[in-house]
């Protein structure tokens, strides 16, 4: 009981962190039709943010507070520097083209941070196990993470939907041509939309980083995850990469968690585990593989809405 | 058609030069450039099997490395069972190969454009986990391949100078085979289908039977690229299919010229020697690989064989 309480918040968890990253990924697509292979990165530099400014001011909040800063000014940076040219632009060109940022992120952060990983530590507060039930305590910083998560898709919800900037957002999304021509300035709305995405890339990274080390690469595996959600949830789908970052997060935690066993049932100890470990990074995939038969753009595919 | 073009000159002038390099090998002693170009025309043979799919047959396949890696690690798996018969291990390598591409192709088309990019990815991704699971077979550490393939006396695997022309007739055959399908009715067929797969569709042509026949083509002759590489490599490792090999495939095509026979060739030899001279020069070299990456993109339309058509007219 204990366990399944406890890896199911921890789904939960995992699955709203991949919805900030998934929420950039698919704003940015869905808007600018951009594919972003560089959101990773910006993940990625969100965490080393944090790390350095934390270490510098001597205070968590405060450095995740600039680190966020700090990713939405690269984010907007890259965007004006780089990335407004290749829009309207082949898919493919895309992917070249952000592949090589990623090339040279990672590089950059090798020079400036070197090769070994840091470490962001938690302030006391966070760090006490809250009970959540009688007799069963939670991590007060992985609750916090949830908190923060829900906080943010609430507000990027409300933003979307009810706010004028939400609005223009959503009719450059459905024809970029014709709010040019209403007057509205695309080309800064592409620029905020951008630096949203990737300040919403930074928000995952930093508060992931003090559960795992913050190293080079680290954006890439679970940008390859925000991917598989885009594409379960139906890319350019808000609505969407919530539902489906959360079923990815559970599904990934709880294999996981209970795979092993569950095989170890079926089959005998030495197969079960050999197969257990390929299986359970193997799930998300194959549920990928099952919504693509059944619903090839998706579960909740943009242009229908 | 012009008899004489810049692109042609280029071309012949690779071709010659990789049929030589041996020669100027042993004269010079360089043993180190003999190695090198072994490794790019491997990664050139599964460069223009990418350009196949993607400069032919208009799919955006973003998990092309699955295919080195499944060849790799056939030979590699059935070289630590004991059989070391080449003539085992590269049939094994490509029906796998083939069987992979037949599953995930015939899964990944029902999808098109962004979504086939990302969809190819993650089942890449997904091969790449399944062998870091491998713990028979080294895990995440990979495998060292203690023996190369054995052709019983028909060519020596580890003889680097008959190793390196056993690759490079396979690049040459492969290229040849290409050169045959693009211009077979199948090719044209398919070439159609890139253009415009809703009139193919109303012509009566079944178009996911013809892109998943080109798709399990193009991943077969790649998983021989993969069977290569182990050899050359004597390791196996999840490596191989890391979604950036992938990449790095997908770059060769674009840099060379996709949708030309000999691009994706030009593309490996420019590309990887501009990483060994880069890699020299810095310990950073992925610092200016990545820009220039971008402004490639940006500014290099139709890669250097479209640079050089443009040259010739003037």
């Amino acid at each position: 009981m204990l366990l399944v309480v406890e890896q199911f918040l921890n789904g939960l968890q995992f699955g709203l962190l991949l919805f900030l990253l998934a929420a950039g990924l698919t704003l940015v697509f869905g808007i600018m039709d951009l594919v972003n292979l560089a959101h990773g990165s910006l993940y990625m530099m969100g965490a080393y943010f944090a790390a350095t400014f934390a270490a510098w001011t001597g205070s968590f909040l405060l450095g995740a507070l600039l680190a966020l800063g700090a990713t939405l000014v690269l984010g907007i940076v890259l965007e004006m520097s780089a990335l407004r040219h290749l829009y309207g632009r082949d898919h493919l060109d895309h992917v070249l083209a952000t592949f090589g940022l990623i090339l040279f992120f990672n590089e950059a952060v090798r020079l400036v941070w070197g090769p070994a990983g840091l470490a962001l530590q938690l302030p006391n507060w966070l760090t006490v196990p809250v009970p959540i039930l009688p007799g069963i305590h939670y991590p007060a910083y992985r609750l916090a993470i949830i908190a923060v998560a829900l906080l943010v898709a609430l507000l990027l919800y409300l933003g979307v939907m009810r706010t004028r900037i939400g609005m223009l957002i959503r009719a450059g999304a459905s024809n970029r041509e014709m709010i040019g021509a209403l007057g509205i300035n695309i080309k800064l709305l592409y620029t905020l939309v951008f630096g949203l995405g990737a300040a919403l890339a930074g928000l995952a990274g930093l508060m992931q980083a003090p559960i795992l080390t913050v190293q080079i690469g680290m954006g890439e595996n679970i940008l390859i995850l925000a991917f598989v959600i885009i594409v379960i949830g139906g890319i350019g789908s808000i609505r969407g990469a919530f539902l489906a970052a959360i079923f990815v997060g559970m599904i990934d935690t709880l294999g996981r968690a209970f795979l092993p066993n569950l095989l170890r049932q079926v089959l005998s100890g030495a197969a079960a585990s050999t197969a257990a470990p390929a299986l359970s990074s193997m799930l998300i995939y194959l549920l990928m593989a099952i919504v693509l038969v059944v619903r090839p753009e998706g579960l909740f595919p943009a242009n229908r809405r | 058609m012009k008899a004489f073009t810049v692109s042609k000159a280029v071309t012949a002038l690779l071709v010659v030069g990789l049929v030589l390099l041996p020669l100027y090998s042993q004269a010079s002693g360089n043993i180190f450039i003999l190695t090198l170009f072994t490794r790019i025309i491997i990664l050139a043979l599964a460069a223009a099997s990418l350009n196949l799919i993607m400069g032919f047959g208009g799919m955006m396949s973003f998990g092309h490395a699955a295919y080195l890696g499944i060849g790799g690690y056939a030979v590699g798996m059935l070289a630590q069972e004991g059989i070391g018969s080449g003539f085992i291990q590269f049939p094994v390598a490509l029906a796998a190969s083939a069987t992979y591409a037949l599953v995930i192709g015939a899964l990944s088309l029902r999808t098109r454009g962004v979504y086939f990019i990302m969809i190819t990815l993650a089942f890449a991704q997904m091969a790449y986990y399944v062998a870091s699971g491998l713990a028979r077979y080294g895990g995440d550490d990979g495998l060292t391949v203690y023996k190369r393939s054995d052709f019983s006396g028909l060519v020596n695997l580890s003889n680097r100078t008959q190793f390196y022309y056993l690759c490079l007739a396979c690049l040459f055959a492969m290229i040849f085979l290409i050169w045959r399908v693009v211009n077979s009715r199948f090719g044209l067929v398919l070439q159609g289908l890139r253009s415009n797969e809703q009139r193919m569709q109303a012509i009566g042509f079944p178009s996911k039977r013809y892109q998943l026949v080109c798709f399990v083509i193009s991943g077969t002759m790649c998983g021989l690229a993969g069977a290569l590489l182990a050899n050359n490599t004597d390791f196996v490792s999840p490596a191989m299919m890391y979604w950036t090999r992938s990449g790095d495939l997908m770059v060769m095509v674009i840099l060379g010229g996709m949708g030309t026979l000999f691009g994706p060739v030009i593309g490996a030899v420019v590309y990887l020697l501009l990483e060994e001279f880069l890699s020299q020069l810095t310990e950073y070299w992925a610092l200016i690989m990545g820009p220039l990456l971008l402004l490639i993109v940006l500014f290099g339309r139709g890669g250097i064989m479209g640079l050089l058509g443009r040259l010739n007219r003037g």
